[in-house]
C-alpha cells in the first residue's frame, strides 16, 4: 500500500526538509521500517529500544489516533495519509 | 527577579533554553521549566511570601518569567475553608475546601493564564490564544483584554451557555469548532505553527502548566505550612493533579515545609475517564477516549499529562474514582447544602468521588483531606435543570404564602393528602 506521512519540523532534518514523503507497507510497523531505510535514524526518533512507538510520539492514520486502531499493527490502505504529531498539549 | 533556568524534557532530560517551546525535539517528551531552588531557597522566606500581596504573585520567586509583565486581575490566594457539615455528611474528621470558584473568571485556570500571559508578553507576542474546554477560554479572554492583546480563543461547539457567554463577554475571536475539545487541541496545534500567537496550552504550555503550583503553594502556607494526609483534585489532561504535588515538593526543596507525605488522588467523570480507567486496570498507559459526560470542563479524553498523573497516583499511594453524571449533579447539590460553595459540574466530580473514596475506605476517616473545587456553579447550570426543589409560586398575598410555605413543610402530608 502506497501512503502518504506528514513529517513534523523537528524530523524533517532526517527527510532533508520534505514536509510531505510517501512509503509502502500493510501495517504501520511497516512503514516504520520503510522510513528507516529512507532516512536513517528515523526509527529511534519514533520508537523505544523495544520497538514500541514513544509514549509522546502520537501518529494519526486519516485523523484517527493508532491508539484507537491497533498501534503499530494498525493496517493501512492505499492512499491513507499517516501523520506524526509531537506531544499532545492542551488541558 | 526569575529563577527559571531552561526547559527541561520530562522524558529524556535534555534541556532547551528558555522559548516558546512544549516539547523535546529529540524524543517528543514535554518541556518543563527547570528552575535554580538554591537560589529561590537563598531568596524565599515565609516572611517573604506573607508579606507580599494576597494573589498568586506571592509566590513570584517560584514562578517562571519576570512579574514585570503580568496582567494581574487578582488571581489565586482563594480561601480555604474548613467544611465540617460536609466532613459529617461523609464520615470525615477534618476536611477543607479549596474554593478555587472565586478566582477572577470564577476557575482555576485564572492562575495558568496569569502565569501564561506574562511570559507571552516577556517572549513579545501580541496575540494570545488557547484550545478550551470553556473555562480557560473565559480566562485568556478575560487577560487578554485586560492586556489590550489580539485574542483568540477556541472551544467545542456545543458547551454550555455560560462558558460561552462567559468568554464572548471580553470580545474575543471566540471560535467554536465542530468536534469534542480533543478535535479543538489537534486543531489549535496545527493553528499554533503558522500563527504568531502565544496559545497559553500549547507553544507556552511549560509556563502556563507551572501557575497550578500556586495551590499547592496556597494550601500549605494556608494550613500553617504543612501538608495535609490526603488530596482529591479533578484531573482533565491530569496537568493541574501533578502540579499541586510538584508545588508541595518544591516547597520542601526550597526549606519551607517538612517533606510531604500527602496522598494524590483523582476524580474524573465516568463519561470521559481515561486516567481512572487505566489506574483500575493497573497500567501507567491510559486508552484515550471518546468523552460522553455533562462534566465538560473535565471530559479530556486524550490527557497531555494522563501518564505523569498516573505516576504521581503510584508514588503517592493515591486512588482514582470515577462519578456518573447523576452522582455529579448529587455532588453539587450536596456541597452547596452543606457548605454554600456552587461548584461547576468539575466540583460535583469531585466531592462525589471524594464521597466513593471514603465509603470504599480508600480514605480513613481520620485522614485531613483537601477537597479541590476548580470552577464556579453558574457557568454550569443545564445540569441542573429539573435537578433542584421547585420555587414556591404564590400570588403576593400573605395567606396563601403560608398556605404554601406550611404545606412544603409537609411535603408527605401534602402528598397522601392529594392522593
Amino acid at each position: 500500500m502506497a501512503v502518504n506521512v506528514r513529517i513534523p519540523a523537528p524530523l524533517r532534518t532526517l527527510t532533508g526538509d520534505q514536509e510531505l514523503v510517501s512509503a509502502d507497507g500493510a501495517t504501520l510497523a511497516d512503514v516504520v521500517e520503510q522510513l528507516e531505510a529512507s532516512y536513517p535514524g528515523m526509527r529511534e526518533r519514533l520508537c523505544e529500544d523495544d520497538g514500541e512507538l514513544r509514549r509522546f510520539v502520537n501518529v494519526f492514520v486519516n485523523g484517527e489516533d493508532v491508539r484507537f486502531l491497533s498501534g503499530l499493527a494498525s493496517e493501512l490502505s492505499e492512499g491513507d495519509e499517516v501523520s506524526i504529531v509531537p506531544a499532545v498539549a492542551g488541558g | 527577579m526569575s529563577f527559571e533556568r531552561s526547559l527541561r524534557c520530562r522524558e529524556c532530560a535534555r534541556e532547551f533554553p528558555l522559548a516558546a517551546a512544549f516539547f523535546c525535539e529529540f524524543c517528543f517528551g514535554p518541556l518543563e521549566v527547570a528552575y535554580d531552588y538554591d537560589a529561590i531557597a537563598a531568596s524565599i522566606s515565609r516572611e517573604s511570601i506573607a508579606a507580599g500581596p494576597a494573589t498568586l504573585w506571592r509566590y513570584a520567586d517560584l514562578l517562571p518569567g519576570d512579574p514585570e509583565y503580568r496582567v494581574d486581575l487578582g488571581a489565586g490566594f482563594t480561601p480555604l475553608l474548613r467544611a465540617d457539615n460536609l466532613a459529617a455528611a461523609l464520615g470525615l474528621d477534618r476536611l477543607w475546601i479549596k474554593n478555587d470558584t472565586v478566582n477572577p473568571t470564577w476557575s482555576f485556570k485564572d492562575r495558568v493564564v496569569a502565569v501564561a500571559i506574562a511570559k507571552a508578553r516577556e517572549f513579545g507576542y501580541t496575540g494570545i490564544a488557547c484550545a478550551s474546554t470553556g473555562n480557560l477560554a473565559n480566562s485568556v479572554a478575560a487577560h487578554g483584554a485586560r492586556a489590550g492583546m489580539e485574542t483568540i480563543v477556541f472551544i467545542p461547539h456545543d458547551l454550555e451557555e455560560g462558558k460561552v457567554v462567559g468568554s464572548g463577554i471580553y470580545d474575543p475571536t471566540l471560535v467554536m469548532v465542530e468536534g469534542s475539545y480533543d478535535d479543538v487541541n489537534r486543531l489549535c496545534t496545527e493553528v499554533a505553527q503558522s500563527k504568531p500567537w502565544a496559545f497559553v496550552n500549547i507553544n507556552v504550555r511549560p509556563y502556563y502548566a507551572e501557575g497550578s503550583r500556586t495551590l499547592g503553594f496556597e494550601v500549605a502556607e494556608q494550613l500553617g505550612w504543612r501538608t495535609p494526609d490526603h488530596c482529591v483534585v479533578p484531573m482533565a489532561s491530569g496537568s493541574l493533579f501533578t502540579k499541586i504535588w510538584k508545588g508541595f515538593n518544591e516547597l520542601h526543596e526550597v526549606g519551607l515545609i517538612d517533606e510531604p507525605r500527602t496522598r494524590m488522588s483523582g476524580a474524573q467523570a465516568a463519561g470521559c475517564s481515561p486516567i481512572a480507567t487505566a489506574f483500575e486496570e493497573g497500567t501507567l498507559n491510559f486508552r484515550p477516549q471518546k468523552p460522553d459526560t455533562i462534566a465538560r470542563s473535565i471530559a479530556i479524553g486524550n490527557p497531555a499529562d494522563g501518564y505523569y498523573a498516573l505516576k504521581t497516583l503510584e508514588e503517592t499511594n493515591g486512588v482514582a474514582a470515577m462519578a456518573t453524571d447523576a452522582e455529579i449533579v448529587e455532588g453539587m447539590k450536596l456541597l452547596a447544602e452543606t457548605e454554600g460553595i456552587f461548584a461547576e459540574t468539575a466540583g460535583g466530580t469531585t466531592i462525589a468521588c471524594l464521597k466513593h473514596m471514603v465509603e470504599r475506605g480508600q480514605i480513613a476517616p481520620g485522614e485531613e483531606t483537601v477537597a479541590f473545587i476548580t470552577g464556579g456553579g453558574l457557568k454550569t447550570t443545564e445540569a441542573l435543570q429539573g435537578g433542584l426543589a421547585s420555587p414556591l409560586h404564590v400570588p403576593a398575598r400573605g395567606d396563601a404564602f403560608i398556605e404554601a410555605y406550611e404545606a412544603r413543610l409537609a411535603p408527605a402530608a401534602t402528598t397522601a393528602g392529594g392522593a
